[in-house]
């Protein structure tokens, strides 16, 4: 039971956090149908982690609820690929700033949808009926977002020498965080021996066939990937997440029990 | 008095959809059942996007009709089978169509994941729903809401959304 717990966290967490971090383009788009688009997306994520969030409350029971598991876990309960919680620019050094960069979400949702289009499918197999139907219906969504992901990321890449530089700044940027993709993850293999989930291994040949047809169709040149493997699916996360957490955290926690 | 499942049918009708007012929630698919459940009658709604703001709205209406003609019935949301929107009725799309909303093509068969991402367009020539020309051209996945894409008419020159197929 715990272990389907910490693996429906997991799934939940990716997609809260992407969600949110997404959503920081709601109003700052760079065109109008971009900043819809991406709050849509967001709204479907955010569905997604809802759905994860209200179904380990009914299997943890007492007083869990969906907005205590979003609201009032700390960074080092989380469960989501470091990946996701990365802000929308490349790395800087200490406390520099930089502005939001189309191509590092473009290239991000397109990683992580490529892997959740897969992932969401093999799902329909689960041992766990609730994932089945939440599987089912976030496949259809992800399918969307696949596809909007991959055509922006087919525009910049095989578009103007400016954008075809930021995607691949991008893509350097962020491939090598996928590797956490097929790391291993405690809570993830213990899932899987109780039925509960599917080995991403199982995946990774289809994941690899859709992002190298899209690189390739984009003109991108699949970095080298090597070094530090990311572990933020067992809980260990860059810097960012505690930031993203205080801004998206800050106002149930400021009125705890609050109605509206 | 006991209401029966009918009057509970009849009572939701002509409920509309709070996004798309010239659809009721039957039409939609939305409205997927009513049974009588342990507790009393039990009207069977579903999800449509997963994070669609006018779910709960849609739930709160449902209520309200039924405790305005004095109908108790409790709402009951499931998942599975998920929402498509094959679903939604014959009548019902033509109303989508002359509100001008193009009204979504069959989802396909068996969908493949990695085929509907790489060949999208050919498949998926939508007719305006003003003048009725294929000649239209996608300007953005996403529309107003996430159910939506947005179109443009290269005959008419109209922008038009498109309810996508879910």
């Amino acid at each position: 039971m715990s272990a389907s717990t910490d693996y429906l966290l997991h799934l939940a967490d990716n997609a809260l956090v992407l969600g949110q971090r997404n959503a920081e383009w709601c109003g700052h788009g760079p065109i109008l149908e971009e900043d819809i688009a991406l709050s849509n997306v967001s709204l479907d994520l955010i569905g997604q982690a809802r759905m994860l969030y209200q179904l380990v409350a009914a299997l943890k029971g007492g007083d869990v609820t969906e907005d205590r598991l979003a609201y009032f876990r700390d960074s080092g309960e989380f469960r989501n690929y470091t990946l996701l919680e990365l802000p929308h620019h490349g790395p800087l050094s200490g406390y520099a700033h930089a502005s939001l960069d189309y191509a590092t979400t473009i290239v991000r949702n397109f990683l992580y949808s490529a892997l959740m289009a897969l992932l969401w499918e093999a799902l329909q197999k689960s041992g766990n009926a609730q994932l089945v139907a939440i599987a089912a219906k976030s496949l259809k969504e992800v399918s969307y977002h696949l596809r909007y992901s991959r055509d922006w990321l087919v525009r910049l890449g095989d578009g103007t020498d400016e954008s075809h530089a930021r995607a691949q700044a991008a893509l350097d940027h962020l491939m090598p965080y996928t590797q956490e993709f097929w790391a291993a993850c405690p809570a993830e293999a213990a899932a899987v021996a109780e039925g509960v989930a599917v080995d991403l291994l199982t995946i990774r040949d289809d994941w690899n066939g859709i992002v190298d047809a899209a690189l390739a169709e984009a003109t991108l040149q699949r970095p080298e990937i090597g070094g530090y493997v990311p572990e933020g699916k067992n809980g260990v996360h860059s810097e960012h997440l505690g930031f993203l957490l205080a801004e998206m955290q800050s106002l149930a926690r400021a009125h705890p029990n609050g109605n509206w | 008095m006991t209401t029966s499942v009918e009057e509970v049918w009849a009572a939701l009708e002509n409920l509309a959809d709070p996004e798309i007012p010239v659809i009721s929630l039957r039409e939609l698919g939305i409205l997927r059942d009513v049974r009588t459940g342990a507790d009393g009658l039990e009207v069977v709604i579903t999800p449509t996007y997963s994070g669609c703001p006018a779910m709960s709205q849609i739930e709160d209406d449902v209520r309200s009709t039924l405790e305005n003609r004095g109908i108790s019935a409790r709402v009951v949301t499931q998942l599975a089978p998920a929402w498509t929107t094959d679903w939604m009725t014959e009548a019902g799309k033509e109303k989508l169509r002359a509100y001008g909303i193009a009204p979504p093509h069959q989802t396909p068969a068996a969908s493949n994941v990695v085929r509907f991402i790489t060949k999208p367009a050919k498949a998926e020539a939508v007719p305006c729903p003003r003048c009725g020309s294929s000649n239209t051209l996608v300007s953005s996945h996403f529309g107003s809401t996430a159910c939506k894409a947005l179109y443009k008419c290269l005959d008419c020159q109209e922008p038009f959304d498109y309810f996508k197929p879910y």
